[in-house]
Protein backbone atom coordinates (compact mmCIF):
# COMPACT_ATOMS: atom_id res chain seq x y z
CA UNK A 1 0.00 0.00 0.00
CA UNK A 2 1.28 3.42 -0.95
CA UNK A 3 1.17 5.60 2.18
CA UNK A 4 1.23 9.36 1.69
CA UNK A 5 2.54 11.69 4.41
CA UNK A 6 -0.07 14.45 4.42
CA UNK A 7 1.59 17.60 5.79
CA UNK A 8 -1.53 18.26 7.90
CA UNK A 9 -2.92 14.82 8.81
CA UNK A 10 0.16 12.60 8.87
CA UNK A 11 0.74 9.37 6.97
CA UNK A 12 -2.42 7.92 5.42
CA UNK A 13 -3.35 5.25 2.83
CA UNK A 14 -3.16 6.59 -0.70
CA UNK A 15 -6.80 5.83 -1.45
CA UNK A 16 -7.84 8.67 0.86
CA UNK A 17 -6.27 10.94 -1.76
CA UNK A 18 -7.05 11.94 -5.30
CA UNK A 19 -4.17 11.99 -7.78
CA UNK A 20 -3.62 15.30 -9.56
CA UNK A 21 -0.80 14.73 -12.02
CA UNK A 22 2.74 15.88 -12.63
CA UNK A 23 3.67 18.86 -10.42
CA UNK A 24 6.90 19.65 -12.23
CA UNK A 25 5.00 21.05 -15.18
CA UNK A 26 5.08 24.85 -15.16
CA UNK A 27 2.19 26.76 -16.69
CA UNK A 28 3.19 29.06 -19.53
CA UNK A 29 2.65 32.74 -18.69
CA UNK A 30 -0.89 34.06 -19.14
CA UNK A 31 -1.58 37.09 -21.27
CA UNK A 32 -1.01 36.22 -24.87
CA UNK A 33 -3.60 34.19 -26.77
CA UNK A 34 -2.20 30.75 -27.36
CA UNK A 35 -3.46 30.16 -30.87
CA UNK A 36 -0.32 29.50 -32.85
CA UNK A 37 3.44 29.09 -32.87
CA UNK A 38 5.53 28.83 -29.73
CA UNK A 39 2.68 29.86 -27.40
CA UNK A 40 0.43 27.10 -28.66
CA UNK A 41 3.28 24.60 -28.44
CA UNK A 42 3.99 25.62 -24.84
CA UNK A 43 0.34 25.20 -23.81
CA UNK A 44 0.03 21.96 -25.75
CA UNK A 45 3.05 20.51 -23.97
CA UNK A 46 1.73 21.71 -20.61
CA UNK A 47 -1.52 19.82 -21.18
CA UNK A 48 -0.54 16.79 -23.23
CA UNK A 49 3.16 15.93 -22.89
CA UNK A 50 4.71 14.14 -19.92
CA UNK A 51 8.25 13.66 -18.64
CA UNK A 52 7.05 10.28 -17.32
CA UNK A 53 10.32 9.56 -15.48
CA UNK A 54 11.25 6.13 -14.12
CA UNK A 55 12.53 7.47 -10.83
CA UNK A 56 11.75 10.48 -8.63
CA UNK A 57 8.52 12.21 -9.71
CA UNK A 58 6.81 15.21 -8.12
CA UNK A 59 3.04 15.04 -8.31
CA UNK A 60 -0.11 16.64 -6.92
CA UNK A 61 -2.43 14.78 -4.58
CA UNK A 62 -5.54 16.08 -2.83
CA UNK A 63 -6.51 14.62 0.54
CA UNK A 64 -10.17 14.36 -0.45
CA UNK A 65 -11.14 12.07 2.42
CA UNK A 66 -9.19 14.07 5.00
CA UNK A 67 -8.29 17.74 5.21
CA UNK A 68 -9.04 18.32 1.48
CA UNK A 69 -5.75 20.22 1.12
CA UNK A 70 -3.58 19.77 -1.95
CA UNK A 71 -0.03 18.59 -1.49
CA UNK A 72 2.98 17.78 -3.63
CA UNK A 73 4.50 14.34 -3.16
CA UNK A 74 7.88 13.25 -4.42
CA UNK A 75 7.75 9.51 -5.15
CA UNK A 76 10.04 7.10 -6.98
CA UNK A 77 7.91 5.71 -9.80
CA UNK A 78 10.20 2.67 -10.16
CA UNK A 79 9.54 1.53 -6.57
CA UNK A 80 6.69 3.70 -5.21
CA UNK A 81 9.07 4.75 -2.43
CA UNK A 82 7.89 8.04 -0.91
CA UNK A 83 10.66 10.63 -0.77
CA UNK A 84 9.14 13.90 0.41
CA UNK A 85 5.91 15.88 0.69
CA UNK A 86 5.14 19.60 0.76
CA UNK A 87 1.97 21.64 1.07
CA UNK A 88 1.14 22.50 -2.55
CA UNK A 89 1.10 26.22 -1.72
CA UNK A 90 4.62 26.14 -0.28
CA UNK A 91 5.83 24.17 -3.27
CA UNK A 92 4.33 26.70 -5.68
CA UNK A 93 5.65 29.71 -3.77
CA UNK A 94 9.16 28.22 -3.61
CA UNK A 95 9.03 27.78 -7.36
CA UNK A 96 8.05 31.38 -8.21
CA UNK A 97 10.62 32.92 -5.82
CA UNK A 98 14.12 33.35 -7.29
CA UNK B 1 11.48 -25.72 -40.14
CA UNK B 2 8.88 -28.33 -39.19
CA UNK B 3 5.38 -27.32 -40.08
CA UNK B 4 2.90 -28.03 -37.36
CA UNK B 5 0.17 -30.38 -38.57
CA UNK B 6 -1.53 -33.62 -37.60
CA UNK B 7 1.05 -35.74 -39.43
CA UNK B 8 4.00 -34.04 -37.71
CA UNK B 9 2.28 -34.39 -34.35
CA UNK B 10 1.70 -38.11 -34.93
CA UNK B 11 5.20 -38.79 -36.17
CA UNK B 12 6.76 -36.98 -33.21
CA UNK B 13 4.46 -38.83 -30.86
CA UNK B 14 5.42 -42.22 -32.33
CA UNK B 15 9.14 -41.63 -32.74
CA UNK B 16 9.74 -39.49 -29.68
CA UNK B 17 11.76 -37.13 -31.85
CA UNK B 18 12.40 -33.76 -30.24
CA UNK B 19 10.64 -30.72 -31.64
CA UNK B 20 13.04 -28.11 -33.00
CA UNK B 21 13.26 -24.74 -31.26
CA UNK B 22 10.52 -22.47 -32.54
CA UNK B 23 12.88 -19.64 -33.39
CA UNK B 24 16.62 -19.15 -33.88
CA UNK B 25 18.85 -17.22 -31.46
CA UNK B 26 21.32 -15.52 -33.80
CA UNK B 27 24.05 -13.07 -32.83
CA UNK B 28 23.22 -9.56 -33.99
CA UNK B 29 24.69 -8.49 -37.33
CA UNK B 30 26.38 -5.11 -37.72
CA UNK B 31 23.53 -3.65 -39.75
CA UNK B 32 19.99 -4.30 -40.96
CA UNK B 33 17.45 -2.63 -43.21
CA UNK B 34 15.08 -2.31 -40.29
CA UNK B 35 15.61 -2.66 -36.55
CA UNK B 36 12.55 -3.05 -34.32
CA UNK B 37 13.14 -2.14 -30.69
CA UNK B 38 10.95 -4.38 -28.55
CA UNK B 39 10.15 -8.08 -29.03
CA UNK B 40 6.62 -7.95 -27.66
CA UNK B 41 3.50 -8.85 -29.56
CA UNK B 42 3.56 -5.72 -31.70
CA UNK B 43 7.27 -5.86 -32.51
CA UNK B 44 7.06 -9.51 -33.52
CA UNK B 45 3.85 -8.99 -35.49
CA UNK B 46 5.52 -6.13 -37.33
CA UNK B 47 8.45 -8.41 -38.18
CA UNK B 48 6.09 -11.12 -39.45
CA UNK B 49 4.18 -8.70 -41.72
CA UNK B 50 7.39 -7.05 -42.96
CA UNK B 51 8.38 -10.44 -44.32
CA UNK B 52 4.93 -11.55 -45.44
CA UNK B 53 3.50 -8.34 -46.94
CA UNK B 54 6.64 -6.51 -48.01
CA UNK B 55 9.26 -9.22 -48.54
CA UNK B 56 11.71 -7.45 -46.23
CA UNK B 57 13.64 -9.94 -44.11
CA UNK B 58 16.90 -8.12 -43.35
CA UNK B 59 15.31 -7.15 -40.05
CA UNK B 60 16.22 -7.51 -36.38
CA UNK B 61 13.83 -7.53 -33.45
CA UNK B 62 15.70 -6.52 -30.30
CA UNK B 63 14.24 -7.58 -26.96
CA UNK B 64 15.78 -6.63 -23.63
CA UNK B 65 14.43 -9.74 -21.88
CA UNK B 66 12.94 -12.93 -23.31
CA UNK B 67 10.04 -13.28 -25.77
CA UNK B 68 6.74 -13.17 -23.92
CA UNK B 69 8.13 -11.54 -20.78
CA UNK B 70 6.29 -8.25 -21.16
CA UNK B 71 2.74 -7.12 -21.73
CA UNK B 72 2.02 -9.74 -24.40
CA UNK B 73 2.14 -12.29 -21.59
CA UNK B 74 0.41 -10.10 -19.00
CA UNK B 75 -2.87 -9.08 -20.62
CA UNK B 76 -6.30 -10.66 -20.21
CA UNK B 77 -6.32 -11.98 -23.82
CA UNK B 78 -9.51 -10.28 -25.05
CA UNK B 79 -10.08 -9.50 -28.72
CA UNK B 80 -13.00 -7.37 -29.91
CA UNK B 81 -13.80 -4.50 -32.27
CA UNK B 82 -16.54 -2.51 -30.55
CA UNK B 83 -15.24 1.00 -31.14
CA UNK B 84 -17.22 3.93 -32.41
CA UNK B 85 -14.87 6.66 -33.56
CA UNK B 86 -13.64 6.90 -37.14
CA UNK B 87 -9.97 6.02 -36.94
CA UNK B 88 -10.56 3.36 -34.29
CA UNK B 89 -13.52 1.43 -35.71
CA UNK B 90 -11.96 0.30 -38.99
CA UNK B 91 -8.57 -0.29 -37.39
CA UNK B 92 -9.83 -2.65 -34.71
CA UNK B 93 -12.19 -4.41 -37.12
CA UNK B 94 -9.23 -4.98 -39.45
CA UNK B 95 -7.45 -6.45 -36.45
CA UNK B 96 -10.33 -8.78 -35.61
CA UNK B 97 -10.46 -10.00 -39.21
CA UNK B 98 -6.74 -10.78 -39.05
CA UNK B 99 -7.29 -12.60 -35.74
CA UNK B 100 -9.84 -14.80 -37.49
CA UNK B 101 -7.22 -16.12 -39.92
CA UNK B 102 -4.18 -15.86 -37.68
CA UNK B 103 -3.70 -19.52 -36.74
CA UNK B 104 -3.53 -20.49 -40.43
CA UNK B 105 -1.39 -17.50 -41.32
CA UNK B 106 1.17 -18.38 -38.65
CA UNK B 107 0.80 -22.18 -38.80
CA UNK B 108 0.52 -21.83 -35.04
CA UNK B 109 -2.65 -22.35 -33.03
CA UNK B 110 -3.36 -19.05 -31.27
CA UNK B 111 -6.49 -20.67 -29.81
CA UNK B 112 -8.81 -17.90 -30.90
CA UNK B 113 -12.15 -18.52 -29.23
CA UNK B 114 -14.92 -16.31 -30.60
CA UNK B 115 -17.15 -16.84 -27.62
CA UNK B 116 -18.77 -13.42 -27.85
CA UNK B 117 -18.44 -10.36 -25.68
CA UNK B 118 -21.41 -9.12 -23.66
CA UNK B 119 -21.22 -5.48 -22.58
CA UNK B 120 -23.80 -4.92 -19.87
CA UNK B 121 -26.08 -1.95 -19.37
CA UNK B 122 -27.52 -1.35 -15.92
CA UNK B 123 -30.17 1.17 -16.90
CA UNK B 124 -32.09 2.52 -19.89
CA UNK B 125 -29.72 5.41 -20.55
CA UNK B 126 -26.73 3.11 -20.60
CA UNK B 127 -28.55 0.80 -23.01
CA UNK B 128 -29.22 3.80 -25.28
CA UNK B 129 -25.50 4.50 -25.34
CA UNK B 130 -24.82 0.86 -26.22
CA UNK B 131 -27.50 0.98 -28.95
CA UNK B 132 -25.68 3.92 -30.49
CA UNK B 133 -22.38 2.09 -30.28
CA UNK B 134 -23.96 -1.02 -31.82
CA UNK B 135 -25.44 1.04 -34.66
CA UNK B 136 -22.05 2.60 -35.37
CA UNK B 137 -20.52 -0.85 -35.50
CA UNK B 138 -23.21 -2.21 -37.83
CA UNK B 139 -22.87 0.77 -40.16
CA UNK B 140 -19.20 -0.20 -40.41
CA UNK B 141 -20.08 -3.80 -41.21
CA UNK B 142 -19.23 -5.11 -37.73
CA UNK B 143 -21.57 -7.50 -35.97
CA UNK B 144 -23.45 -6.19 -32.95
CA UNK B 145 -26.69 -7.25 -31.28
CA UNK B 146 -28.66 -5.35 -28.70
CA UNK B 147 -30.11 -7.65 -26.04
CA UNK B 148 -32.86 -7.03 -23.50
CA UNK B 149 -32.73 -8.33 -19.94
CA UNK B 150 -34.44 -11.62 -20.76
CA UNK B 151 -32.06 -12.36 -23.63
CA UNK B 152 -29.08 -11.58 -21.42
CA UNK B 153 -30.41 -13.82 -18.67
CA UNK B 154 -30.64 -16.74 -21.11
CA UNK B 155 -26.98 -16.29 -22.02
CA UNK B 156 -25.51 -15.67 -18.56
CA UNK B 157 -28.07 -16.88 -15.98
CA UNK B 158 -25.38 -17.17 -13.28
CA UNK B 159 -24.97 -13.38 -13.08
CA UNK B 160 -26.74 -11.30 -10.46
CA UNK B 161 -30.31 -11.05 -11.78
CA UNK B 162 -31.88 -10.79 -8.32
CA UNK B 163 -34.26 -7.83 -7.81
CA UNK B 164 -32.08 -6.76 -4.87
CA UNK B 165 -28.99 -6.59 -7.09
CA UNK B 166 -27.04 -3.37 -6.53
CA UNK B 167 -26.56 -3.00 -10.31
CA UNK B 168 -29.54 -4.71 -11.95
CA UNK B 169 -28.85 -5.92 -15.48
CA UNK B 170 -31.04 -4.00 -17.91
CA UNK B 171 -29.69 -5.17 -21.25
CA UNK B 172 -26.49 -5.64 -23.17
CA UNK B 173 -24.62 -5.22 -26.42
CA UNK B 174 -23.29 -8.50 -27.80
CA UNK B 175 -20.51 -8.88 -30.32
CA UNK B 176 -20.46 -12.57 -31.20
CA UNK B 177 -17.16 -12.43 -33.10
CA UNK B 178 -15.30 -11.09 -30.08
CA UNK B 179 -13.57 -13.47 -27.71
CA UNK B 180 -10.18 -14.50 -26.43
CA UNK B 181 -6.89 -15.77 -27.84
CA UNK B 182 -3.97 -17.50 -26.16
CA UNK B 183 -1.57 -14.61 -25.59
CA UNK B 184 1.68 -16.56 -25.28
CA UNK B 185 0.88 -18.46 -28.47
CA UNK B 186 0.48 -15.15 -30.27
CA UNK B 187 3.98 -14.06 -29.26
CA UNK B 188 5.50 -17.47 -30.00
CA UNK B 189 3.64 -17.86 -33.30
CA UNK B 190 4.73 -14.46 -34.62
CA UNK B 191 8.32 -15.06 -33.40
CA UNK B 192 8.47 -18.46 -35.09
CA UNK B 193 7.04 -17.17 -38.34
CA UNK B 194 9.36 -14.14 -38.45
CA UNK B 195 12.39 -16.26 -37.61
CA UNK B 196 11.48 -18.77 -40.30
CA UNK B 197 11.37 -15.95 -42.83
CA UNK B 198 14.95 -15.04 -41.91
CA UNK B 199 14.36 -12.23 -39.44
CA UNK B 200 16.74 -12.16 -36.46
CA UNK B 201 15.11 -12.18 -33.04
CA UNK B 202 17.72 -11.07 -30.53
CA UNK B 203 16.72 -11.68 -26.94
CA UNK B 204 18.44 -10.42 -23.80
CA UNK B 205 19.73 -7.39 -25.67
CA UNK B 206 18.77 -3.99 -24.31
CA UNK B 207 18.84 -0.83 -26.37
CA UNK B 208 20.89 1.77 -24.49
CA UNK B 209 20.88 4.58 -27.03
CA UNK B 210 20.35 5.63 -30.62
CA UNK B 211 23.10 6.18 -33.17
CA UNK B 212 22.62 9.59 -34.73
CA UNK B 213 23.76 11.26 -37.92
CA UNK B 214 22.69 14.82 -37.30
CA UNK B 215 18.97 14.57 -36.56
CA UNK B 216 18.56 11.25 -38.29
CA UNK B 217 18.62 7.96 -36.41
CA UNK B 218 20.90 5.46 -38.14
CA UNK B 219 20.88 2.62 -35.63
CA UNK B 220 20.90 1.61 -32.00
CA UNK B 221 23.47 1.10 -29.28
CA UNK B 222 22.74 -2.10 -27.38
CA UNK B 223 24.20 -4.19 -24.59
CA UNK B 224 25.46 -6.47 -27.41
CA UNK B 225 27.06 -3.74 -29.45
CA UNK B 226 26.13 -1.18 -32.08
CA UNK B 227 23.56 -2.21 -34.69
CA UNK B 228 23.00 0.09 -37.67
CA UNK B 229 19.69 0.32 -39.49
CA UNK B 230 18.21 2.28 -42.37
CA UNK B 231 15.00 2.58 -40.36
CA UNK B 232 14.42 2.07 -36.65
CA UNK B 233 11.03 1.36 -35.11
CA UNK B 234 10.15 1.60 -31.43
CA UNK B 235 7.53 -0.88 -30.16
CA UNK B 236 8.00 -0.94 -26.41
CA UNK B 237 4.62 0.20 -25.04
CA UNK B 238 4.83 0.55 -21.28
CA UNK B 239 8.28 2.07 -21.58
CA UNK B 240 7.83 4.22 -24.71
CA UNK B 241 8.81 7.36 -22.80
CA UNK B 242 12.02 5.72 -21.61
CA UNK B 243 13.15 4.59 -25.05
CA UNK B 244 12.04 7.80 -26.78
CA UNK B 245 14.00 9.78 -24.17
CA UNK B 246 17.16 8.02 -25.42
CA UNK B 247 16.53 9.91 -28.67
CA UNK B 248 15.72 13.14 -26.83
CA UNK B 249 11.95 12.90 -27.50
CA UNK B 250 9.17 13.63 -25.03
CA UNK B 251 5.86 11.88 -25.67
CA UNK B 252 2.20 12.41 -24.74
CA UNK B 253 2.45 9.25 -22.69
CA UNK B 254 2.40 8.32 -19.01
CA UNK B 255 3.12 4.82 -17.68
CA UNK B 256 0.42 3.27 -15.52
CA UNK B 257 -0.22 -0.13 -14.00
CA UNK B 258 -3.17 -2.35 -14.87
CA UNK B 259 -3.79 -5.35 -12.65
CA UNK B 260 -5.17 -8.72 -13.73
CA UNK B 261 -6.42 -11.67 -11.72
CA UNK B 262 -7.01 -15.41 -12.03
CA UNK B 263 -9.20 -17.44 -9.70
CA UNK B 264 -8.74 -21.09 -8.81
CA UNK B 265 -9.90 -23.33 -11.69
CA UNK B 266 -13.55 -24.31 -11.76
CA UNK B 267 -15.73 -26.23 -14.18
CA UNK B 268 -16.94 -24.30 -17.25
CA UNK B 269 -19.16 -21.44 -16.15
CA UNK B 270 -18.38 -18.21 -17.99
CA UNK B 271 -18.57 -19.08 -21.68
CA UNK B 272 -18.48 -15.46 -22.91
CA UNK B 273 -16.45 -12.39 -22.24
CA UNK B 274 -18.53 -10.17 -19.97
CA UNK B 275 -17.92 -6.47 -19.42
CA UNK B 276 -19.57 -4.98 -16.35
CA UNK B 277 -21.32 -1.68 -17.01
CA UNK B 278 -21.15 -0.09 -13.57
CA UNK B 279 -17.36 0.10 -13.42
CA UNK B 280 -14.51 -0.89 -15.68
CA UNK B 281 -14.46 -4.65 -15.10
CA UNK B 282 -14.34 -7.60 -17.49
CA UNK B 283 -14.19 -11.36 -17.07
CA UNK B 284 -13.70 -14.52 -19.08
CA UNK B 285 -12.80 -18.10 -18.24
CA UNK B 286 -9.56 -19.69 -19.38
CA UNK B 287 -9.30 -23.16 -20.85
CA UNK B 288 -7.73 -24.29 -17.58
CA UNK B 289 -10.89 -23.16 -15.80
CA UNK B 290 -9.65 -20.10 -13.96
CA UNK B 291 -11.76 -16.99 -14.12
CA UNK B 292 -9.59 -14.29 -15.70
CA UNK B 293 -10.60 -10.75 -14.85
CA UNK B 294 -9.38 -7.23 -14.46
CA UNK B 295 -10.43 -3.68 -13.73
CA UNK B 296 -9.23 -0.15 -14.14
CA UNK B 297 -5.69 1.20 -13.77
CA UNK B 298 -4.51 2.03 -10.26
CA UNK B 299 -4.77 5.74 -11.00
CA UNK B 300 -1.27 7.14 -10.63
CA UNK B 301 1.78 6.69 -12.83
CA UNK B 302 4.17 3.95 -11.81
CA UNK B 303 6.60 1.43 -13.28
CA UNK B 304 6.27 -1.07 -10.43
CA UNK B 305 4.66 -4.21 -11.78
CA UNK B 306 2.92 -4.64 -8.43
CA UNK B 307 -0.54 -3.20 -7.93
CA UNK B 308 -2.16 -1.54 -4.95
CA UNK B 309 -4.54 -3.45 -2.66
CA UNK B 310 -7.48 -0.98 -2.75
CA UNK B 311 -7.78 -1.68 -6.49
CA UNK B 312 -7.73 -5.42 -5.76
CA UNK B 313 -10.65 -4.87 -3.41
CA UNK B 314 -12.57 -2.79 -5.96
CA UNK B 315 -12.13 -5.45 -8.63
CA UNK B 316 -13.30 -8.20 -6.26
CA UNK B 317 -16.36 -6.11 -5.38
CA UNK B 318 -17.15 -5.79 -9.08
CA UNK B 319 -16.76 -9.54 -9.54
CA UNK B 320 -19.13 -10.33 -6.68
CA UNK B 321 -21.63 -7.69 -7.77
CA UNK B 322 -21.68 -9.25 -11.24
CA UNK B 323 -21.47 -12.94 -10.27
CA UNK B 324 -22.51 -13.35 -6.62
CA UNK B 325 -21.53 -17.04 -6.58
CA UNK B 326 -17.93 -16.05 -7.26
CA UNK B 327 -17.67 -14.79 -3.67
CA UNK B 328 -16.82 -18.37 -2.66
CA UNK B 329 -13.89 -18.63 -5.06
CA UNK B 330 -10.30 -18.13 -4.00
CA UNK B 331 -7.92 -15.94 -5.93
CA UNK B 332 -5.10 -17.98 -7.43
CA UNK B 333 -2.77 -15.23 -8.57
CA UNK B 334 -2.68 -11.62 -9.61
CA UNK B 335 -0.17 -9.47 -11.40
CA UNK B 336 0.37 -6.10 -12.99
CA UNK B 337 1.52 -4.82 -16.35
CA UNK B 338 2.82 -1.37 -17.21
CA UNK B 339 1.16 0.35 -20.12
CA UNK B 340 1.46 3.62 -21.97
CA UNK B 341 -1.53 5.81 -21.18
CA UNK B 342 -2.13 8.68 -23.60
CA UNK B 343 -4.14 11.88 -23.05
CA UNK B 344 -6.89 10.77 -25.44
CA UNK B 345 -6.77 7.01 -24.85
CA UNK B 346 -5.57 6.21 -28.37
CA UNK B 347 -2.25 4.86 -29.67
CA UNK B 348 0.55 6.09 -31.92
CA UNK B 349 1.75 4.39 -35.12
CA UNK B 350 3.67 7.13 -36.83
CA UNK B 351 6.88 8.82 -37.84
CA UNK B 352 8.68 10.88 -35.19
CA UNK B 353 10.27 14.32 -35.64
CA UNK B 354 13.59 12.47 -36.11
CA UNK B 355 14.21 11.12 -39.64
CA UNK B 356 14.19 7.30 -39.87
CA UNK B 357 12.85 6.83 -36.34
CA UNK B 358 9.29 5.51 -36.01
CA UNK B 359 7.01 5.03 -33.05
CA UNK B 360 4.45 2.38 -32.15
CA UNK B 361 3.12 2.88 -28.63
CA UNK B 362 0.56 4.53 -26.39
CA UNK B 363 -1.68 1.48 -26.45
CA UNK B 364 -3.51 2.11 -23.19
CA UNK B 365 -5.73 -0.98 -22.62
CA UNK B 366 -5.97 -1.88 -26.25
CA UNK B 367 -2.63 -3.42 -27.08
CA UNK B 368 -3.38 -7.11 -27.25
CA UNK B 369 -6.47 -7.01 -29.47
CA UNK B 370 -4.67 -4.58 -31.76
CA UNK B 371 -1.63 -6.80 -32.26
CA UNK B 372 -2.27 -8.01 -35.85
CA UNK B 373 -3.46 -4.62 -37.15
CA UNK B 374 -0.65 -2.85 -35.35
CA UNK B 375 1.78 -5.23 -37.02
CA UNK B 376 0.41 -4.79 -40.55
CA UNK B 377 0.17 -1.01 -40.36
CA UNK B 378 3.52 -0.52 -38.63
CA UNK B 379 5.19 -2.90 -41.11
CA UNK B 380 3.85 -0.79 -43.96
CA UNK B 381 5.11 2.40 -42.30
CA UNK B 382 8.57 0.92 -41.71
CA UNK B 383 8.75 -0.63 -45.19
CA UNK B 384 7.61 2.38 -47.18
CA UNK B 385 7.81 5.40 -44.87
CA UNK B 386 4.11 5.98 -45.66
CA UNK B 387 1.29 5.75 -43.13
CA UNK B 388 -1.13 2.88 -43.59
CA UNK B 389 -4.58 4.44 -44.19
CA UNK B 390 -6.03 2.42 -41.30
CA UNK B 391 -3.54 3.92 -38.85
CA UNK B 392 -3.40 7.39 -40.37
CA UNK B 393 -5.11 8.93 -37.35
CA UNK B 394 -2.54 7.61 -34.86
CA UNK B 395 -0.16 10.56 -35.26
CA UNK B 396 1.98 12.14 -32.56
CA UNK B 397 0.82 15.64 -33.43
CA UNK B 398 -2.93 14.95 -33.40
CA UNK B 399 -3.40 16.70 -30.05
CA UNK B 400 -1.50 19.72 -31.38
CA UNK B 401 -3.99 19.88 -34.26
CA UNK B 402 -6.97 19.55 -31.91
CA UNK B 403 -7.70 16.18 -33.48
CA UNK B 404 -7.47 13.87 -30.48
CA UNK B 405 -9.07 10.45 -30.84
CA UNK B 406 -10.89 10.46 -27.52
CA UNK B 407 -13.07 7.37 -27.69
CA UNK B 408 -14.17 7.89 -24.07
CA UNK B 409 -14.49 11.68 -24.12
CA UNK B 410 -12.84 12.01 -20.73
CA UNK B 411 -10.48 14.94 -21.27
CA UNK B 412 -6.73 14.87 -21.32
CA UNK B 413 -6.08 12.91 -18.13
CA UNK B 414 -3.93 9.88 -18.78
CA UNK B 415 -4.94 8.31 -15.49
CA UNK B 416 -8.66 8.56 -16.22
CA UNK B 417 -8.80 7.14 -19.75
Amino acid sequence: MLRIPCPWCGERDYNEFRYGGDADKVRPPFGKPAVEGADLKAWHDQVFVFDNPKGPHKEYWQHVQGCRHWLVLERNTATNQVLQAWPAREFALARVKP
Amino acid sequence: MTRYNAFALLSHALTGKKWPLAWRSPAPKASYDIVIVGGGGHGLATAHYLAKNHGITNVAVIEKSYIGSGNVGRNTTLVRSNYQMPGNTEFFEHSLKLWEGLSHDLNYNVMLSQRGQIVLAHGPVQLDVLARKGNTMRLNGIDAELLDRGQVQKLIPYCGFSPESRWPIYGALLQRRAGTARHDAVAWGYARSASEAGIDIIENCEVTGFVRDGDAVIGVETTRGRILAARTGIAVAGHSSQVAALAGLKLPVESHILQAFVSEPIKPLVDHVISFGAELFYISQSDKGGLVFGGHIDGFNTYTQRGQLPKVQTVMECLVALIPAAARLRLLRHWGGIQDMTPDGSPFICATPLPNLYLNGGWCYQGFKATPASGTTYARLLATGQDHPLAAHFQLDRTMRGDGLDEYGLGNWTWKQ
